[in-house]
């Protein structure tokens, strides 16, 4: 038996009319044909670990091994990129290279913890509110409403400007602003969640509203509250960088890329563009290889999205 | 015995589903209800296993009136009437193996001490293997499922047991043996069973009684639609 596909031309078989039918290869029109999709999206996994675990590990061990390297030397004041200086010195003569990976370091960790704050934070709101349902659901979704009509980088000033130079303030200025899209994602999963025949299974057999809480809604939804933080901790980083730069974020003392490049700004204008380049570089590849894992995950996790990449 | 009177129940405010419903499950029976799709069975069985509340009407349970409904019925009364729904998939946590699910009753009410136990001799009784136990619902046939999902339901002892199309996705063996265990629990420990099917032949054979559920003719035109009650048509 011969091939359906060698026998009548896949071109012609659709587009002149004469078939009714199509090539199952092309399942839908205007997507690429054969695996290419899987072998980005595969390319796009491994690229981003793999840059997200050398940066890691950049930034922990480099600032480590540098020493002194790292700190002020006035006789080395604004060098370009050199051999010696990959990323040149700033305007203290400082390793911008051992700098910005000890500002990634710190950066890195705040967005991590502000992500994971925001995450459980929004995870309680959004389950209470989806498993209660009623006036308790009314309530706590106007209080979501409420934090996010303020625009997220306003309020995060406001609650940083309270407790100025330190590191708790920047942190809870993220996460008391970006909990809210968590709580929405839970309740809506727990509110679907709630009308699944299992759960009434559960109460038939005398569960209590707790037990189906804990056994049955909230397993449920730890991959998607998971993903979540994962997706918010770029959001972070560049939130946590703004903050500083502005000066209201982490103390002088404690270089973050904010820091850096809120430094950095008057350098340039002298021409030592180095000194901005290279630490906002390192943020955009980093900020790429955590969106590229998420974005992965969510593609894993997402069963839409997992059959868009199928086709 | 487990009754309903004067049920009226619905999804859509004005377009009752059941309207006006009354019935009757004494315990050691087994109460066939037979019907069309859509004509309320499923609502019927939801409101008598005290999941969803009637807009009016009347359950009691061994002559207890029943004064709320999900979280808000007494564990006593939710643990006394089981429910075995039409898909078994639908019906299971997908994370629990089978042995979970069939012991999750028993967790929810903290008898510990006789889990294992009952929970073996359940698993025995309707057919499930110990390598079967262990298996997560996707791991297994539909038939197996649902014997899972009667072992689960028949865990605490329910005084009554509600089958909502329990055999409809079922193969006849499968079907034959579900009810040969639901009998044995009709006759040994005098349970209450109502049996909804689509399957007439079943439930004559089953059933010491069927319920016929009708649904009113439904208006056309300018009239607003209205679905009638059922007219429990008793054979």
């Amino acid at each position: 038996m011969g091939d359906v596909r060698e026998s009548v031309p896949e071109s012609t078989a659709w587009e002149s009319g004469s078939g009714q039918w199509r090539s199952a290869a092309r399942k839908r029109a205007g997507t690429p044909r054969g695996g290419g999709r899987e072998v980005r999206a595969r390319i796009r996994l491994w690229g981003s670990l793999g840059t997200l675990v050398a940066l890691v590990l950049a930034a922990l061990l480099v600032p480590a091994l540098a020493g002194n390297e790292g700190g002020v030397h006035y006789e080395a004041i604004r060098l370009p990129p050199s051999p010696e200086h990959p990323f040149g010195t700033d305007t203290a003569g400082r390793d911008v290279f051992v700098r910005a990976l000890a500002g990634l370091r710190v950066s890195l960790l705040v967005a991590a913890v502000s992500a994971l704050v925001s995450t459980v934070l929004g995870a309680a709101v959004g389950t209470i509110a989806g498993a209660l349902g009623g006036w308790t659901d009314r309530l706590l979704m106007r209080v979501v409403d409420t934090v996010n009509a303020v625009p997220h980088l306003l309020l995060g000033i406001v609650i940083v400007a309270l407790y100025r130079g330190s590191v708790v303030a920047v942190v809870l200025s993220i996460a008391l602003t970006h909990w809210t899209a968590v709580a929405r994602i839970v309740r809506s999963e727990v509110l679907s969640l709630r009308q699944r025949p299992y759960i009434d299974a559960a109460i038939s057999g005398g569960a209590t509203r707790w037990r189906v809480l804990h056994r049955h809604l909230l397993p449920a939804i730890v991959p998607q509250a998971a993903l979540s933080a994962v997706l918010l901790i770029p959001h972070a980083v560049w939130h946590e960088t703004a903050l500083s730069f502005l000066g209201l974020g982490l103390p002088p003392h404690m270089a973050s890329i904010g820091n850096i490049l809120g430094d950095g700004r008057e350098a340039v204008l002298l021409g030592a563009w180095w000194i901005i380049l290279f630490p906002s570089a390192l943020l955009v590849v980093t900020t790429l290889a955590v969106s590229g894992i998420a974005a992965s995950w969510r593609d894993g996790v997402v069963p839409r999205r997992r059959s868009e990449l199928a086709l | 015995m487990l009754s309903g009177t004067g049920l009226v129940a619905g999804y859509r405010k004005g377009t009752p589903v059941l309207n006006g419903m009354d019935i009757e499950i004494p315990a050691g029976s087994v109460v066939g209800l037979a019907g069309p799709s859509g004509c309320g069975k499923s609502t019927l069985a939801r409101v008598l296993s005290l999941l969803q509340q009637p807009w009016a009407g009347r359950v009691s349970v061994d002559g207890a009136v029943v004064t709320g409904f999900r979280h808000a019925a007494p564990r006593e009364q939710r643990t006394a009437i089981g429910l075995v729904f039409q898909q078994p998939r639908q019906a299971v946590d997908p994370r629990f193996t089978l042995w979970r699910i069939i012991a999750e009753p028993l967790h929810a009410l903290g008898r510990s001490e006789e889990l294992s136990g009952r929970v073996a001799e359940l698993a025995e009784h309707l057919g499930v293997s110990d390598e079967l136990l262990s298996r997560r619902p996707h791991e297994v046939s539909d038939g197996q499922l649902q014997r899972a999902c009667l072992a689960r339901a028949l865990a605490v002892r329910p005084r009554y047991l509600v089958c909502d199309e329990m055999t409809a996705m079922l193969d006849a063996s499968t079907t034959a043996a579900l009810v040969r265990v639901v009998d044995e629990q009709v006759r040994d420990a005098g349970t209450g069973v109502l049996a909804i099917s689509h399957d007439e032949r079943l439930l004559e054979r089953w059933a010491h009684r069927v319920v016929r559920l009708c649904p009113a003719p439904v208006w056309e035109g300018d009239r607003r639609p209205f679905r009638g009650g059922p007219t429990p048509d008793e054979v």
